[in-house]
């Protein structure tokens, strides 16, 4: 089959082509971009936080003023929590990742990095912004992190918070995979001493006993920083804390319900709070809430347009084979096996839509251009495209088809007929 | 003629159902996206204060310092410090003017069947009322002297007195919060404009409602903290009072252009003699006052998703309106026999113009049709979303008359080039062809 002979016959359609050739620009365009950002987000929702999630429960208790003895309620609170039967372990916690909020402070690996940092007031190497967090007895096991290199804390690592207090009245800590790596880029973290809080300026540091494979942040921030935590083993003992109880997870609504039912009893003056205990899978559900209604809107958008595309290919195809119906018949009846003319539809529609996949590719990057400035969207990496312009053509050939099959199926005694 | 016009067209459409079922479905799925998305843009960025906004002005003044390491944290010239808020509120240039901050604080009911529960609130000087013009459902503001004497008194909305007292004749009443005890003297009735636009970008914009009011000199004396953001560069970040913190917002009401203008020049000034004292790093030309709906706009409180959504729907209006284009375009040429026997009968091209147009005009009214079917389901879900602003995506008779206009127009529009084409058919070649 040759090709000018088509392209002549296709000028006779000039502006109806060049709007299929827009539309299958734009579309590629679309959905080259909608693919990417999914991608993104899906990877995102999808970001371990580091702990054992299933059969997480999380707990939080909010009280309208601090008793005296605040911390020996509390220390209560999770002797009782965990004879509640069914629960594996309880911990007093201060966060945990996905809730929303963090208290992060500048950590460094060394008294020199210390010092490099204070006299350029930036970021020096050797020296990161953690998230910290506080933790109480079986605070491993109840979040369910796991130690690649050193050891859990043990009864006398434990130290005694204070409300409002700074973090640091600990000698040991356990920090993430990643900030280990951050500090001691040599991998002999185990042992070394970290500085952050009151330590920096005082010059006394904690030892990092223990590494966990990774402990994500309260907020997501920029991606490099987000695996980077310090896990301080200090009971925290503010109006605000979290419990965090372990169970099975066919355990976990009967757990979660007498543990409601202990804290109301043991705390009559808590806040009113409709988040007061929940799966943990509820906490990560409502934070990528908007990433997973973008992830919807995104591909709902995407489908939206190639379906729109495939009709107008459909439609216009069909007009094509009833308005060529009688030059169809001349070319069986001169010899063109049904092949040929199923062939042709083809062959043209192809034509058609790789030159809106041309296009297309252009607008994609122009797109992509248009939302890193806008949106802080990484550059589209380039196997997107040609996935994008081989979907597009597959959705032509497969929206040409039903017409072409129609038109091949024409006889070629229509040719001696007039209409 | 126009009934004429309209039952050609409706015959033409039942000759083709399919393909007009889906130019309907392509042009409804398009408007229902992009009107449910333009609803949601349109609440989001409403008046809050319709009649009153033009006299509402927010001063700005930019006291960070030339160079500042700034981390992921909201811009913190968007508040001002203490001293500023001071002087422009002493400087009394204004018809009212307000220096205000959010608060949150634990309140402990009086009842005993209820927990103690927060509540967010504004501390504020008094023109607030007057100059936002809240109505008072019992009591009055505090006086001038409370405003400067750190009274312990609190104006509270309807529904706050209605959940601590269950009522709300509750002038004199004592209630407790942040561990105080304060003396109701005013109710106001519950005032929540939306966006909230006096309050500061953390807090939430589009729920919730100020519970209630007190002295901003009682809030400092009693060391009640702001729930706002507090952004500091100097070596006392946790002092409210200092020159190097901001976290107050400032609102000014000026009735008249020439109070416009020489608020400008005061600011200005005002800006220039801080540089001068060595106070201000960025030139005085930076001082702005901004109208309100000036303000809102430099806040970017459309967040980038829902603009996003909104580009993608129009993205995929302007799809579909090209398919409806390509496809009118097929059908109306198709159609020439048709347009050639008119014309020999002695329709003019203006005729068949209007003819096709008309058709054009159907499905534009049968996609709003469908369209606003969308809309709604579409509304509907971005009402199931938990973000703060869902609850207002509503749509109203100015979005629902907009939505069946842009169909129609749209799709009129579409069909201008294919009928154009249509009408230019040349009748005698046609004719002679048959």
């Amino acid at each position: 089959m040759r090709v000018p002979p088509m392209i002549a016959a296709l000028g006779r359609h000039r502006l109806t082509c060049w709007l299929l050739v827009l539309q299958a620009a734009v579309t590629c365009a679309v959905v080259c971009n909608a693919a990417f950002m999914v991608t993104q987000r899906v990877q995102r929702v999808n970001e371990p936080s580091g702990l054992r999630e299933s059969g997480l429960s999380i707990m939080s208790l909010s009280l309208a003023k601090l008793h005296d003895d605040q911390l020996a309620q509390y220390l209560g609170d999770v002797d009782a929590l965990r004879r509640i039967p069914g629960v594996q372990a309880a911990a007093l916690v201060d966060g945990v990742p996905y809730l929303g909020g963090e208290s992060s402070g500048t950590t460094c690996g060394s008294l020199d990095a210390v010092r490099r940092m204070l006299a350029a007031r930036a970021d020096v190497p050797g020296c990161a912004e953690p998230v910290l967090y506080s933790g109480g007895r079986q605070v491993l096991q109840a979040l369910g992190l796991t130690l690649v290199a050193g050891r859990d804390f043990r009864d006398g690592d434990y130290v005694h918070g204070k409300a409002g207090y700074q973090m640091g009245d600990a000698s040991s800590v356990i920090v993430s995979q990643s900030l280990a790596r951050r500090l001691y880029p040599e991998g002999n973290a185990v042992g070394q001493m970290v500085y952050f809080g009151a330590g920096l300026s005082k010059g006394q540091g904690q030892r990092i006993v223990g590494v966990v494979e990774h402990l994500q942040r309260g907020i997501l921030g920029k991606a490099i920083d987000d695996d980077q935590a310090v896990l301080v083993p200090s009971e925290p003992a503010d109006a605000s804390v979290l419990f965090a109880l372990r169970s099975a997870a066919r355990d976990q609504r009967r757990v979660l319900a007498a543990a409601a039912a202990l804290l109301d009893e043991r705390h009559p003056d808590r806040l009113q709070d409709p988040n007061f205990g929940r799966p943990y899978a509820q906490v990560r559900a409502a934070y990528f809430q908007r990433d997973r209604t973008m992830i919807g809107l995104l591909i709902a958008s995407a489908l939206g347009l190639l379906f729109v595309t495939a009709l107008g290919i459909a439609g216009l195809a069909n007009f094509w084979v009833q308005q060529r119906t009688r030059s169809i018949g001349i070319r069986r009846a001169i010899g063109a096996t049904r092949g040929d003319i199923l062939r042709y539809f083809q062959a043209e529609n192809f034509l058609i839509v790789g030159v809106g996949i041309v296009l297309g590719m252009l607008l994609a990057l122009a797109l992509n251009l248009w939302l890193m400035q806008q949106y802080e969207l990484t550059r589209l990496p380039w196997p997107y495209l040609p996935v994008g312009a081989l979907l597009l053509w597959l959705l032509g050939q497969g929206a040409v088809l039903a017409p072409a099959l129609r038109a091949a199926a024409v006889p070629p005694v229509v040719a001696t007929r007039t209409i | 003629m126009f009934g004429y016009y309209l039952d050609l067209a409706r015959r033409s459409l039942q000759r083709t159902p399919v393909l007009t079922g889906l130019m309907v479905l392509a042009i409804g799925l398009g408007i229902g996206a992009s009107m449910t998305m333009l609803t949601v843009l349109h609440v989001m960025t409403d008046d809050p204060m319709p009649g009153r906004s033009a006299y509402l002005f927010r001063p700005y003044l930019n006291p960070v310092p030339l160079r500042m390491n700034r981390g992921m944290g909201p811009d913190p010239s968007i508040n001002l410090t203490w001293p500023d808020a001071m002087a422009l509120l002493h400087a009394r240039k204004g018809t009212y003017q307000a220096a205000m901050a959010g608060n949150s604080l634990v309140v402990t009911p009086v009842q005993g069947r209820l927990r103690p529960f927060t509540a967010d609130g504004r501390m504020t000087t008094r023109d607030l009322f007057a100059m936002f013009g809240l109505r008072f459902v019992a009591g009055a503001a505090w006086s001038a002297e409370q405003d400067d004497g750190a009274a312990a008194v609190v104006v509270v909305s309807r529904s706050f007195a209605q959940r601590v007292f269950g009522k709300t004749q509750v002038v004199g009443s004592v209630v407790s919060m942040g561990g105080h005890d304060f003396r109701v003297i005013g109710v106001v009735s519950d005032w929540a404009p939306r966006p909230m636009f006096y309050v500061d970008a953390s807090e939430k914009r589009y729920a919730g409602a100020d519970a209630f009011f007190m002295p901003l000199s009682t809030g400092m004396a009693l060391n009640l903290g702001t729930n706002g953001n507090q952004s500091g560069w100097g070596s006392d970040e946790n002092n409210l009072h200092s020159p190097t913190v901001t976290w107050l917002q400032f609102w000014v009401e000026l009735d008249s252009p020439a109070a416009v203008a020489g608020y400008r020049r005061f600011l200005y000034d005002y800006a220039a003699s801080q540089k001068a004292a060595g106070r201000f790093q960025q030139p005085a030309s930076t001082a702005h006052l901004y109208g309100l709906m000036g303000w809102l706009g430099k806040q970017h409180i459309v967040p980038g998703d829902v603009n996003m959504q909104a580009g993608l729907a129009l993205i995929f209006f302007g799809v579909c309106l090209l398919n409806i284009v390509a496809l009118l375009l097929a059908k109306y040429l198709r159609r020439a026999a048709e347009v050639s026997v008119r014309r020999a009968l002695g329709a003019c091209r203006r005729d068949i113009f209007v003819q096709f147009s008309v058709e054009s005009a159907l499905i534009g009214l049968l996609g709003g049709a469908v369209g606003l079917v969308a809309a709604e389901l579409g509304l509907w879900s971005v009402r199931q979303r938990p973000d703060d602003y869902a609850h207002l995506a509503r749509m109203d008779l100015p979005m629902l008359a907009l939505a069946l206009t842009a169909s129609v127009l749209a799709s009129v529009a579409a069909g201008v080039l294919p009928a154009w084409r249509a009408a230019s058919v040349a009748p005698a070649m046609r004719l002679k062809s048959q």
